[in-house]
């Protein structure tokens, strides 16, 4: 509805044709600069990073040892995708277990699925620090795990499990319900249905909500330094501290003594968030066309 | 057999759907439990409304704090209001549909792009420049509510926009059949109907910045006094609880953790206010 909407508004040349109204001349020209700002804004971050860092890429920033005289990224690189694997394990099949509850088993309206909604809008509002000290207070010291990868593991799969429910929640919406039907039709029980039908046909959108998950994982700082604390080595077990990129990369900017080094863990964390996003929007726009 | 496979699944999805209310619960009742007591000790006044933070002198006052966050704030705001509103609107009805499809991801990038890596750009760039041609040693107010206000403007864009193409398109026809312009109608007919959805997206905002820890302490100064002016450093309260956590013991611990409860109490009005809001709209 709101799309053909919009068609009409912007497609209809002679409708917007420019009024010589000084006002409107005046609106029109600051909804161009607030635009062109924001893009620039982007252009700007994006490229004075990449200027400054790329040249101070090297081979060396790749060794499997951090030491003082090489502040290597690896092992903070290798860390961020053990983190992210153990976040992910975590939360997905919680978030995609609920979203399933929801919408397939749930009743409609119930009370339960309404604490269960209210629930899942505060976390996903509660910033990173606070979910970073109820690790510190739960995991790390109620639980004795320590500063370790599962502490922090554990927090951010919080942290991420209302975006996962979410997303899955609108990709199971998007099923349309005579798959169901058709599935039931062949006696197929609500199990099976959900398992072999709906899933499936759902698990783009599931997908594009789970790597844009990943994204933010690998973006965090604050809810990672006081539950996987700051050592900068590959960590020999899940009960070991471990830093992630973005903590490594706070560590360094904040010492101030390796800059150059600094900027190009940033081009690294960048290119990393960039990727992610665009195979999270081309997944995404995979099932939107189907 | 099938029917025990059935009812077992069953259990699991609603256990799982159980986990987001334990995490609030678990969430609510460990920061409260080790945060209240020390409010208490402090006493409630002296901790929110004293002036003084040194933990050195068992002085616990966060007023500095929490005023930094919301002068912060309200200067995130101030930058980031206008020109994400602005911007939500040129893309909702202005932008061409060739340059909306550029646009738009580029604005999902802006909310991708980590807190560390606008902390470091502002560090690198900001803080030199507004020390170079503004004043202050950089690391002041100024700084950190510039760059807040990037930080939130994909948030404010996202939901203002949605919430201006929610307005029935004959609000805007109405508006064109009087006599007003297209940019007229969009301004004085679409954003007012729209009203409610942006205030949305100003509070969702405000929920941002206020919380947001790693890119403000980068920037911001971080002393631990009474906030004196726009070109001076400041604290808030999320930088207090990263600054000090890590040394902290005893009661200073437990101020920090209070610090972290204010924090939170603040974060559940403003999602409570967002969540009335949103309704409103629909």
């Amino acid at each position: 509805m709101s799309t053909s909407k919009k068609t009409v508004i912007n497609n209809n040349k002679k409708l917007t044709s420019k009024s010589k109204d000084p006002v409107s001349l005046i609106l029109r020209i600051l909804v161009w600069c607030a635009a062109a700002l924001t893009i620039m804004i982007l252009f700007v971050i994006i490229g004075y990073i990449l200027y400054k860092g790329i040249p101070n890429l090297s081979l060396d920033l790749f060794d499997l040892e951090y030491n003082t005289q090489n502040v290597s990224l690896m092992p903070a690189l290798i860390n961020t995708v053990i983190m992210t694997i153990l976040s992910i394990t975590i939360a997905v099949p919680l978030g995609i277990f609920s979203a399933i509850y929801l919408t397939e088993y749930a009743r409609r309206g119930s009370r339960l699925v309404k604490i269960v909604r209210i629930t899942a809008e505060t976390l996903s509002g509660i910033p990173s620090i606070i979910y970073g000290l109820f690790g510190l207070l739960f995991f790390v010291t109620t639980l004795h795990w320590g500063f370790s990868m599962l502490a922090g593991g554990f927090t951010l799969s919080i942290m991420i499990l209302p975006l996962i429910m979410r997303t899955t929640e609108e990709a199971l919406h998007a099923v349309p319900d005579s798959y169901r039907e058709g599935s039931y039709g062949l006696g197929a029980g609500k199990m099976r249905t959900v398992f072999t039908i709906v899933l499936p046909s759902a698990t783009p959108g599931i997908l594009a909500g789970v790597i844009l998950a990943i994204g933010r994982i690998v973006g965090e700082t604050a809810a990672l330094i006081y539950t996987s604390g700051t050592v900068a080595d590959i960590p020999d077990s899940l009960l070991s501290s471990g830093r992630t990129l973005s903590v490594h990369m706070y560590a360094l900017s904040s010492e101030g003594l390796f800059m150059d080094k600094a900027y190009a863990t940033a081009v690294v964390l960048i290119i990393l968030v960039i990727l992610l996003n665009r195979i999270s929007s081309y997944t995404a726009g995979k099932i939107s066309k189907s | 057999m099938l029917k025990k496979k059935e009812q077992f699944m069953r259990l699991i999805f609603l256990f799982s759907a159980c986990t987001s209310i334990i995490a609030v619960f678990l969430i609510c009742i460990f920061l409260f439990a080790n945060g209240i007591p020390a409010m208490s000790k402090i006493g409630v006044f002296n901790f929110l409304l004293g002036k003084n933070w040194k933990p050195s002198n068992a002085l616990f006052g966060i007023l500095p704090m929490i005023l930094g966050s919301i002068y912060v704030t309200a200067g995130a705001i101030l930058i980031g209001v206008p020109i994400g509103v602005l911007t939500a609107m040129y893309l909702s009805l202005f932008c061409p549909k060739k340059l909306y499809r550029l646009i738009k991801p580029a604005i999902e990038l802006l909310a991708g792009i980590p807190s560390v890596v606008y902390g470091f750009f502002g560090l690198v760039v900001l803080v030199p420049f507004i020390r170079n041609y503004i004043g202050g040693n950089g690391s002041v107010m100024l700084t950190a509510s510039i760059l807040l206000g990037m930080m939130i403007l994909p948030t404010i864009i996202n939901v203002s926009e949605s919430a201006i193409r929610a307005v029935p398109s004959n609000y805007y026809e109405g508006g064109r059949a009087l006599g007003a312009s297209h940019e007229r109608s969009a301004f004085f007919v679409i954003l007012p109907a729209a009203k409610s959805g942006v205030f949305a997206s100003i509070v969702l905002g405000v929920g941002r910045a206020i919380g947001e820890t790693m890119a403000v302490i980068m920037v911001a100064g971080n002393q631990a006094r009474m906030p004196k002016g726009l070109l001076k450093g400041v604290r808030t309260l999320t930088a207090n609880i990263v600054i000090e956590m890590g040394y902290a013991a005893d009661l200073h611990r437990e101020a920090l953790i209070a610090t972290a409860v204010v924090l939170f109490i603040f974060i559940l009005i403003i999602n409570l206010s967002f969540s009335l809001l949103n309704r409103k709209s629909i």
